[in-house]
């Protein structure tokens, strides 16, 4: 009889052990960041794509452009709206979103992703050293 | 009765179905219809060969200093760093003595002026490159728009295959992260990271916006670049023209380098 006690006493405690991070930070999710734009970046409007699909799939359009660029050496974007730009994460993107820390760190901080591409990539190349 | 319970039943389940399945679908149209609108293209400029090649009239140098302009054009815009320790060099494009650059090819007894001249050597962008074969990530690969041999550092693993396969110690691997050791960074070209093999792209870069590669720019006309697959380019016509040896041939990695001794 006293075992059984034990076994359920012993079953909450790791129950509620278990389930400490859910019930404790209930309510509390840190608060997304916000996206901060340089001027250079306001003032172009569109990136090379919708908000909502860069948002969403930055990475893959990234990935898409570093297969073009350095296996088939083809390096014009022309986007949906007919625009064309050269696909380059250094010379293109970081030119109007030159605030790596505000634009592109606070994101992946909060979303605990670390890309490794300023291992080897300038991050802000207009920049004066 | 029972049955047409039944009925309602099945029609609520599958409408239930339906409308679940309704913004996955959705989603596959929007992503097709984004996709199908952008597009990739070659730049206007682009200059485009079949298997690009190079000719260094040797004549044209004497010293080390005719060199350095040339070596020092690559390595600033390619961001190539400046290590003192020999066993750490990077390097892309440099000088060897004719013993080195052309073994086999070197009598007992050379002409002095052979024997003492520095000789430009660079990776050879061969047409049958053992680096490719040697190379398990596909991160050195032979472009097949034009066949220069090129690196896609960002799958390179540093287990350096490669180098061991070239016969011609065209790479240099980074031992150290090479940022701190480059003078001048340019910002429009990436570093590289330590743990990675590094080598002459034949400027694919410059290329790619219509402008030669940067030593032969800097060359004053000693180096020729062209088309080696283009009967009337001006690489082609210096090989008619003139004698030409390349190194270490016998091996038959086809290189595409070409020397006027
Ligand atoms: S010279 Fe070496 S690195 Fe260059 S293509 Fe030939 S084998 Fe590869
Ligand atoms: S070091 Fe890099 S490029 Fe060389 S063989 Fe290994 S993965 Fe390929
Ligand atoms: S072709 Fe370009 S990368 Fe190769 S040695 Fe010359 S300047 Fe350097």
């Amino acid at each position: 009889m006293s075992e059984k006690k034990l076994i359920i006493l012993g079953l909450i405690i790791f129950v509620v052990i278990v389930t400490f991070p859910l019930w404790y930070n209930r309510g509390k999710a840190a608060p997304a960041p916000e996206r901060i734009l340089t001027d250079k970046a306001k003032a172009a409007k569109v990136c090379v794509r919708s908000t909502d699909y860069m948002k969403a799939e930055h990475m893959q359009l990234l990935d898409l452009w570093r297969d073009s660029v350095v296996r088939q050496g083809t390096r014009i974007y022309v986007s949906p709206s007919g625009k064309e730009y050269n696909m380059s994460l250094s010379n293109r993107c970081l030119d109007c979103h030159s605030n790596k820390a505000e634009f592109c760190d606070r994101c992946h901080n909060y979303a605990s992703v670390r890309p490794y591409c300023w291992d080897c990539h300038i991050d802000n190349p207009k920049e004066t050293s | 009765m029972d049955s047409s319970r039944r009925r309602v039943l099945q029609l609520l389940g599958l409408s239930a179905l339906g409308l679940s399945v309704k913004p996955v679908l959705n989603a596959f149209a929007e992503e097709a219809e984004q996709q199908a609108q952008a597009q990739i293209k070659r730049g206007e400029n682009a200059l485009s060969a079949q298997q690009w090649a190079m000719v260094v009239d040797t004549r044209a140098f004497e010293s080390e200093d005719d060199f350095a302009p040339l070596i020092e054009a690559c390595h600033k815009i390619h961001n190539v760093p400046v290590l003192e320790n020999k066993r750490h060099e990077i390097k892309w494009i440099w000088t060897d003595h004719f013993h080195n650059a052309f073994p086999g090819k070197a009598a007992r007894f050379l002409s002095e002026e052979v024997e003492k001249r520095p000789f430009l050597v660079l990776c050879n962008h061969c047409e049958n490159p053992p680096c490719v074969r040697a190379c398990p990530t596909k991160a050195t690969f032979k472009r097949e728009s034009d066949g220069i041999v090129l690196m896609d550092f960002h799958r390179c693993i540093g287990c350096r295959f490669c180098m061991a396969a070239c016969p011609f110690g065209a790479r240099s691997f980074n031992f150290r992260d090479p940022r701190p050791f480059i003078k001048e960074t340019n910002k429009q070209f990436p570093t590289r990271m330590k743990g990675v093999v590094e080598k002459c792209n034949f400027c694919a870069e410059r290329l790619a916006v219509g402008q030669l590669p940067a030593c032969v720019a800097a060359s004053d006309g000693a180096l020729t670049f062209g088309d080696l697959y283009d009967p009337a380019s001006e690489v082609r016509e210096l090989i008619r023209t003139n004698f030409t040896i390349r190194r270490k041939q016998t091996l038959g990695t086809e290189p595409s380098v070409y020397y006027i001794v």
